[in-house]
């Protein structure tokens, strides 16, 4: 199902939560509502499932209206942070929930809603849980449950809240290649919300970023990460050194250290930021005319690659990069040493890249 | 691949159950100190709540059974135990019903004037009894607002059963309301969100899933709303004119017999509502023990 949203306004009191959301959502794909939390992303999600009212705007499923429609009446899947299964119920009948609570013309027969249940929780691999009560269950295996329930009326979408969030790092990175798989093969068109912009990055089709209630960007993981938008996102997708100077004569000047700007031949800006990735640092143990001397503070190894912090002398700031382990190596450095970095790739934002 | 990317579940396996050992204490008082202290509490509940209820048993068997039985079954003490529970079950489910209705409305609404409603349900803790009847009587009563009206139509509310339902009602509007508010906020309300979503309709998500969710919280409340039904005495006291036989609810009928010297009967008629009384205790205690129980 294709999904549209057009200019979506929302306060929450004086609050202006969403303003002028406006996004098209292709039939099967998988889109990440990525931000931190205030952005907005969870008020849209729910908005999206007809549990929150918004001010103005429209929203279409299949070039159908749907603002007036209930939460009950739009035919969707939603799977919460917290899992809401319903306690009181086993797993077999939480699955069966919205099978059963149909009206009796709509309704499927016992044996069909059984053979229904047993293909999804062979599908979520708890055939053996159906009686169990939720309480006896793991994190990660109540949210199966949630996603099967979701599932079971067939949903023309799939939104999930968070839907890992609750969960310790290993069933997080299991359950997410598990969503991949389950979209691949089923190609429900599914929106989740995360705040991990490594999660987002891992497993979504296309990446929605908001911030302060507005889009930042849409675009493939790649994109983003490769071709940040604004200043936020390139803050946001993983981490980033920042060398705040002057753009004078096409040269951002920080500091002792100037380096040119291709493109940005004809600016002069009083103020402005450089953007570079940690592992767009290149690290020399010699020094040079375009290259940066900081003081080695601290050597992290995260599994095969190393994150080095440093100390700029000349602008008392704080800079990261990342390596592999067999440049680190090669390198020979130790805490205390001081280096040369050069930024391999700095992006700089001016006042153009604003106005959109 | 058709290699499955999540671990084959494990074969179901029994989940022992956790014994909670009692915790040992660290620090332990000294054995008189302890004896001193469950002396004092002993010697405290003997004297004003054990002494008294069974004082109330011995002065109602004090002239024989068949005094007894003559005291709590002749025409105006059966007429008393009738009415009250005549009042009881229609106060009973209405405050239910506007329970449960504010408690939804409060809890999972947002609405201007919100604390207002909050306040306007505990009115009623806040305000004597006694004043909660004389609104009644200045309202329905005969030099009322209503009380040349109401003569004119024949509707006969103060000194008979409407008004004594009213002034009941008042007093016991909070009973229901005030236990399921917190309840239900700390409960929040993803699960009914999740079936709407599921296709439930606003009936059917009450009946599945909030009725179950809340349903020791409302068993306590509507066990308390009917206790205090039954024991109203004030607001009742005011509205009911005293009519033997027609107006008169089981505290009223004690205190007319107490007034006329008649203690045994009194006592006899009392020692029922202590029946009463220590059966809603113990069902309140069954229903608590129960709900720790579930929650746990």
């Amino acid at each position: 199902m294709t999904i549209q949203l057009e200019n979506i306004n929302k306060h929450f009191g004086n609050y202006h939560a969403l303003q002028n959301i406006s996004l098209q959502i292709q039939q099967g794909e998988l889109i990440a509502l990525l931000g931190p939390s205030g952005s907005g992303k969870t008020s849209l999600l729910r908005i999206l499932a007809g549990l929150e009212s918004l001010d103005d705007g429209n929203i279409l499923f299949d070039q159908k209206d749907m603002v007036a429609l209930s939460a009950k009446e739009r035919n969707i899947g939603f799977v919460f942070q917290h899992y809401a299964l319903f306690n009181h119920m086993s797993v077999f009948d939480n699955i069966a929930y919205g099978l059963n609570v149909r009206s009796k013309k709509r309704r499927p027969t016992k044996e069909h809603i059984k053979a229904k249940v047993m293909e999804l929780l062979s599908l979520v691999k708890l055939e053996d849980f159906a009686k169990r009560y939720p309480a006896q269950l793991s994190g990660g295996q109540r949210q199966r449950v949630a996603l099967a329930r979701a599932l079971a009326v067939e949903p023309r979408v799939l939104l999930l809240d968070e839907p890992f969030g609750a969960l310790d790092a290993k069933v997080r990175k299991e359950l997410r290649r598990w969503l991949r798989k389950l979209h691949n093969d089923y190609q429900i068109t599914s929106i989740f919300v995360t705040h991990d912009q490594e999660e987002a990055l891992d497993v979504a089709d296309r990446i929605v970023v908001m911030n302060e209630g507005r889009i930042e960007q849409v675009g493939t993981p790649v994109e983003v990460y490769d071709n940040p938008a604004t200043p936020f996102v390139y803050d946001f997708l993983g981490n980033v050194n920042l060398f705040k100077g002057c753009l004078q004569k096409g040269k951002l000047v920080n500091g002792d250290f100037s380096l040119a700007i291709p493109g940005a031949e004809y600016q002069d800006l009083s103020a402005t930021v450089g953007y570079v990735r940690p592992h767009d640092m290149s690290i020399d143990t010699t020094p040079s005319d375009s290259n940066i001397a900081a003081t080695v503070t601290h050597i992290h190894t995260i599994g095969s690659s190393i994150r080095l912090e440093m100390h700029r002398a000349d602008t008392n700031e704080y800079l990261e990069a990342e390596l592999t382990k067999n440049n680190f190596e090669l390198l020979t450095i130790l805490k205390g040493d001081t280096i040369y970095i050069k930024p391999k790739h700095l992006k700089v934002f001016t006042p153009e890249d604003f106005s959109i | 691949m058709s290699a499955t990317l999540l671990p084959e579940a494990p074969k179901q396996q029994k989940i022992p159950k956790v014994h909670n050992p009692k915790t040992p204490t660290t620090t332990k008082e000294p054995l008189i100190v302890q004896w001193t202290l469950i002396g004092i509490s002993v010697a405290f509940l003997s004297l004003f709540l054990l002494l008294p209820l069974a004082m109330i048993f011995i002065s109602a068997l004090q002239k024989g059974v068949v005094v007894y039985v003559e005291a709590i079954t002749n025409s105006e003490a059966l007429s008393a135990i009738k009415l009250t529970l005549l009042v009881v079950l229609i106060v009973v489910p209405l405050n239910t019903l506007f329970g449960i209705l504010s408690a939804l409305l409060i809890s999972h609404h947002h609405f201007k004037g919100k604390s207002l409603l909050l306040t306007l349900i505990d009115l009623p803790f806040a305000v004597s009894p006694v004043i909660a009847g004389l609104i009644f009587v200045l309202i329905f009563g005969a030099q009322g607002l209503f009380g040349e009206w109401l003569l004119n139509h024949d509707i006969y509310v103060i000194f008979a059963l409407p008004g004594i339902v009213l002034a009941t009602l008042f007093v016991t509007v909070p009973f229901v309301a005030r236990e399921l508010i917190p309840l239900m906020q700390s409960q929040g309300q993803a699960e009914e969100e999740a079936s709407h979503s599921l296709g439930a309709s606003a009936l059917k998500t009450f009946i599945y899933i909030t009725l179950p969710k809340i349903k020791w919280g409302l068993l306590y409340g509507i066990i308390l709303c009917n206790a205090r039904v039954i024991g109203e005495f004030g607001a009742v006291s005011v509205v009911s004119g005293h009519i033997r036989g027609l107006t008169n609810t089981m505290p009223l009928h004690i205190e007319v017999l107490y007034n006329e010297y008649q203690f045994t009967a009194a006592f006899a008629v009392a020692s029922l509502m202590s029946i009463l009384a220590l059966l809603t205790i113990l069902i309140k205690n069954v229903i608590e023990w129960r709900s720790k129980e579930v929650s746990s």
